[in-house]
This record gives structure tokens, C-alpha cells and sequence, in this order.
């Protein structure tokens, strides 16, 4: 039911990517996206590929798990292939009717795949091997030279926190919500679209209610425990990049310097 | 006949996951008509789980559920009619309230069950008088009363489908001590008068001793006893033995009987403890007399 949905799903581990600090994690994946957009050599895609399949084997997610992240988004990719393989001007391999394919057309359709699929699973990785909670940290510490143009860097950290810690909540208390209305004989599930529109009434409401209640009642227990928003306040866990963060972030920084060199000397799959 | 029977009901949450956990394994429970039954057992052992099988909310990885000899997973149709004739009220129930009126939230069940104007109106006065709520309420917007009332309203909603079945999961959860047993004897009164079947879900012992015929006592995922309550607690030891408490009462009459006191060991009513006190009191006065 409700309750399957991965969305940034967190597996604890102790392995070398769960332990590298998510400031650096960010960054690398940023580098890792921006790579993944220059380099268009099959050798380099080979070694990306190569990459995340080590990351993902010492990270110790389940192969699974990471195909799993990409079931949403196949329809994209069905979506881009096609369209690549049929509207790209080129070398003509095959033609009836009207419906023609190309050879660039299905050089490029590889291509976009391979890098859609690549970008989701390094995302995915990130969720996967990172808690929310230092994930935030790290975005508010990435984000805090934006203080000096006053822009809201801790508000903005403690907004998204809360809201990645409410979604269980908030999809546990949806299916309860629901049983109870179809305990009462709420049909949910059958009639036109106006009637299901309408058969979701009994179900918002309530949602609504309770999340306005647990909105009020958390911003009472934080003044409670003299919340004042960012300003002087000090953490318990303070990140703080070791050796062996430097150490890796040298190094896959240095991979991707050599993943984009190499479209220069190899030759282009387009 | 038994209204509830239950064979082999086993169910997992998050089969084929690293999470799957076994939430009810291989129940099987025959319930007879016009019980009040109290089901008790600790948080995770399959009370909730159970109970959710019965109206069909949550589909058996194996084994049948019947109500009244109908096996409730037969058809679509069959389901829809048996989540009207099993009335389920979750815990906390006031968090499902939707209506503008106190009325027409109430009216929200005998609706779905496609009653008219007319049927309506008589089930949704007949639900308000079961739970004692002033007929000037039923205008009021439902956020707009106490918590005792807001429950009240939410359990008027489930009794006005005239269910055959009750069931009400820990319905005095989070209510003081004079709400629980004005909700409690609402709904002993509500038994007494429909004469249909309740379960009534428990984490306390004493409301179980009081207001029950029967006890089901869940432990650890399985069926562990079902009984009257007369013989439940006379095997008070293994109750406390997986963990779970007996009536304070139960726990002093059988220190009594143990120093050998004339009394009735198996005793969980207040009535009848202070009854056999006030014997052996006089008697002992009469003695030293």
C-alpha cells in the first residue's frame, strides 16, 4: 500500500560512502552529474559505470533497491528513447512509410538512456547512503556564504527537516485515515472521476486537520525548548572533514577529470 | 452459531522485504453472537492486525475469515455489505470527522450504505441516543467540541450502520478517568440493548474484568486464550507470565487465599470482592466478640 513508496529512502550502513561527510557527498555528486553531461565516449561511460557499480557494492545497498529507484522514471526513459530514435536526422537504416530510423537517432536513444539511468541511480545513492538529517545539515552549511545577502539559510534547512521527517508520518496517518472511511463504507475505488474526486473529501479533510494540529503542536514543544531560529545556536554533532574525506574527494574528483579528458582522444559516440 | 470464525489466519506486513514481519500466524477463533468480548495483548502481538481482518480491511496471506458463514473475500459486493455489518472504530476516532454538521457526519455511513432520506434520519437518532448526545449538538460542527464529544460523534458514526458486529479498537485511549467509563458504560449499555456482538479492544485488565463476557488474549502474534472471563483468571500466573497484568483485585485475593484466608481466589469485580470482605470481616467480629 501507502507504506511502499521510497521517496529518499535511507538505509543505514557503516560503509566508506555512508561514512564520507555529506557536504563533500553533495558536491561529488554535483561533479558526478555535471561529468555525466559532458563525457560522450563509450570508454568513459564504461569507468561511470564501473564507478557506481563499486559504490553501490561497498555501500552495501541491494541491487534491488537501486533498480527499484528506477521504476518511476521508465516511463521517461521509454519516453526520450523513442523520440531520439525517430526524429533524429541522420544515416537512414530503415524506412516504412513515414516511420524512418537512423543510426545517429539510435546512437543518441543509448546515450540518453545510459545517462538518465546513470543520474538517477548517483542521485538515488546520495538519499540511500545519507540520513536526511545530516543531508540538511550539510545543504544549510553548503548554502550559509547566501547568509550575507540575508538570505534564510536556516529556516530554509529547518523547513525542509521537517517536512522529510513528516512524510511517514503523514502517509501513515493517510492510510489509517482511509481504512476508517472505508470502514464507514466510503467506495474509493470505483465510479467516474468526479465521483472519486469527491470520495477523496472525507479523506483530505481529516489529513488536513490533523497536519495543521501537529504543525501547532511541534512549533510549541520547539519554543518550548526556547527555539529562536538560527542565530547562535551551536550543534551537538558538528561536521568536520577528516583525511579520508579529503583523500576521497581528491580522488573521485581526479576520475572525473580524466572521464571528461578522454573525449579528446576518443572518438565520440555522437 | 457462531457469528465470527476465523481458520488459520496468518498475515505478513512487507512480505519479501528485509522487513516482512509476521503480524498474525495461523488464528484460528470461533466468536458466538451477543458476546461482549474484550481483546487484550501487548502492542504488536496482532490485536489491531486481527481485527482489521474482520470487516475486510486487510487481506489474509492465508486462511478465511467468515461473518455469519459468509466467507468475506468472495466478492467485491460481499466485502462492501460486511464492512456494514462489522462496524469498525479505530483508535482515536475523532481523527476521521470531516462534516460540516455533527449530523451529517454521522449520516455518512447509513449514506454509503444507500438508505434513504428517511432510514437515514432514524439511524443517524438512533446512534445519538446510544451515545448520549443532546440533540441540540447535531448542528454543530463536529471541531467544534470537546475531545469526549468529538469520540462520542465519531462512534455514533459507526453504530448508526447498525452493524451486527462491533469492534472497537482501545476506544478510551487518551480520555481521563470519568470519560472512560462514561464511554465504556455507553457502550455495555449499547450491547445490552441491541444484544449484537462486540468486540471491545483493551489494554486494561480491569475494563476487561468489568465489562466483558469473554476474553481473547493475543501474545505474540498468536491466539493465546479465549474464554470467560471466570476462567481466564484463574490461570492469573501465566497471564503474568507473558507479561500481562491481571485485575489488581485478582493479584490481592490470591494473596489472601495464599495465607489462607476463606476467600474466592478467582475474584475480579469490585462488587464481589467487597462482598466477600465485609463476610470475612463480620465473621471475624464475631469471633472476637
Amino acid at each position: 500500500m501507502l507504506k511502499d513508496i521510497s521517496i529518499g529512502q535511507f538505509f543505514p550502513g557503516k560503509s566508506i560512502v555512508h561514512r564520507l561527510d555529506p557536504r563533500i557527498k553533495i558536491l561529488l555528486v554535483f561533479g558526478f552529474i555535471i561529468t555525466l553531461f559532458i563525457v560522450r565516449n563509450l570508454v568513459s561511460f564504461g569507468l561511470i559505470i564501473l564507478f557506481l557499480t563499486v559504490t553501490v557494492f561497498t555501500a552495501k545497498i541491494p541491487v534491488k533497491t537501486v533498480l527499484k529507484s528506477l521504476k518511476p522514471i521508465l516511463p521517461l526513459i521509454l519516453f526520450t528513447a523513442i523520440l531520439n530514435i525517430f526524429f533524429i536526422d541522420g544515416h537512414v537504416l530503415f524506412r516504412w512509410g513515414w516511420i524512418r530510423i537512423t543510426e545517429d537517432g539510435i546512437r543518441l536513444a543509448v546515450l540518453m538512456i545510459i545517462r538518465i539511468v546513470c543520474l538517477i541511480i548517483g542521485a538515488s545513492l546520495l538519499t540511500y547512503t545519507t540520513s536526511p538529517i545530516a543531508l540538511t545539515d550539510a545543504i544549510e552549511r553548503l548554502l550559509s556564504p547566501l547568509k550575507k545577502i540575508h538570505f534564510p539559510v536556516h529556516e530554509m534547512a529547518m523547513m525542509m527537516t521537517i517536512a522529510l521527517r513528516f512524510i511517514p508520518t503523514l502517509i501513515e496517518e493517510t492510510d489509517k485515515i482511509m481504512s476508517a472511511q472505508k470502514a464507514r463504507g466510503a467506495d474509493l475505488e470505483t465510479g467516474g472521476l468526479m465521483k472519486r474526486a469527491k470520495a477523496l473529501v472525507p479523506i483530505l479533510i481529516p489529513l488536513f486537520v490533523s497536519a495543521f494540529r501537529r504543525a501547532e503542536e511541534l512549533a510549541l514543544a520547539m519554543e518550548c525548548r526556547c527555539y529562536r531560529g538560527g542565530e547562535g545556536r551551536t550543534r551537538m554533532k558538528q561536521l568536520k572533514l577528516t583525511v579520508s574525506d579529503w583523500v576521497i574527494a581528491v580522488f573521485v574528483t581526479a576520475f572525473y577529470i580524466v572521464g571528461i579528458l578522454m573525449n579528446l582522444w576518443i572518438p565520440a559516440l555522437f | 452459531m457462531a457469528i465470527i470464525r476465523v481458520e488459520h489466519l496468518t498475515h505478513h506486513y512487507s512480505p519479501g522485504t528485509p522487513f516482512e514481519k509476521t503480524a498474525i500466524d495461523d488464528v484460528s477463533l470461533e466468536i458466538e453472537e451477543g458476546e461482549l468480548v474484550g481483546v487484550i495483548g501487548h502492542t504488536g502481538s496482532g490485536k489491531s492486525t486481527l481485527i482489521q481482518h474482520l470487516n475486510g480491511l486487510l487481506k489474509p496471506d492465508s486462511g478465511k475469515v467468515y461473518i455469519n458463514n459468509t466467507d468475506i473475500f468472495e466478492s467485491k459486493e460481499t466485502l462492501q455489505k460486511i464492512r456494514f455489518q462489522v462496524g469498525l472504530v479505530f483508535q482515536y476516532p475523532e481523527y476521521q470527522l470531516f462534516e460540516e454538521t455533527v449530523y451529517k457526519d454521522i449520516a455518512f455511513g447509513p449514506t454509503n450504505m444507500g438508505l434513504n432520506p428517511l432510514q437515514i434520519r432514524e439511524a443517524v437518532e438512533r446512534a445519538v441516543s446510544a451515545v448520549e448526545i443532546p440533540s441540540s449538538m447535531l448542528e454543530k460542527s463536529p471541531f467544534e467540541l470537546s475531545g469526549g464529544q468529538k469520540r462520542r460523534v465519531a462512534i455514533a458514526g459507526v453504530i448508526a450502520m447498525n452493524p451486527r458486529v462491533l469492534i472497537l479498537d482501545e476506544p478510551t485511549a487518551g480520555l481521563d478517568p470519568k470519560g472512560r467509563d462514561t464511554i465504556l458504560a455507553l457502550i455495555q449499555k449499547y450491547h445490552q440493548q441491541e444484544h449484537n456482538t462486540v468486540l471491545l479492544v483493551s489494554h486494561s485488565m480491569e475494563d476487561v474484568a468489568k465489562y466483558a463476557t469473554k476474553v481473547l488474549v493475543m501474545n505474540r502474534s498468536q491466539l493465546y486464550a479465549y474464554e470467560d472471563v471466570d476462567s481466564i483468571f484463574t490461570r492469573a500466573a501465566e497471564i503474568e507470565k507473558i507479561g500481562l497484568s491481571v485485575p489488581q483485585i485478582t493479584k490481592v485475593f490470591h494473596q489472601l487465599a495464599e495465607l489462607g484466608y476463606p476467600v474466592n481466589s478467582n475474584t475480579y469485580r469490585i462488587q464481589e470482592a467487597s462482598e466477600q470482605l465485609l463476610r470475612l470481616l463480620k465473621k471475624k467480629g464475631e469471633q472476637e466478640c
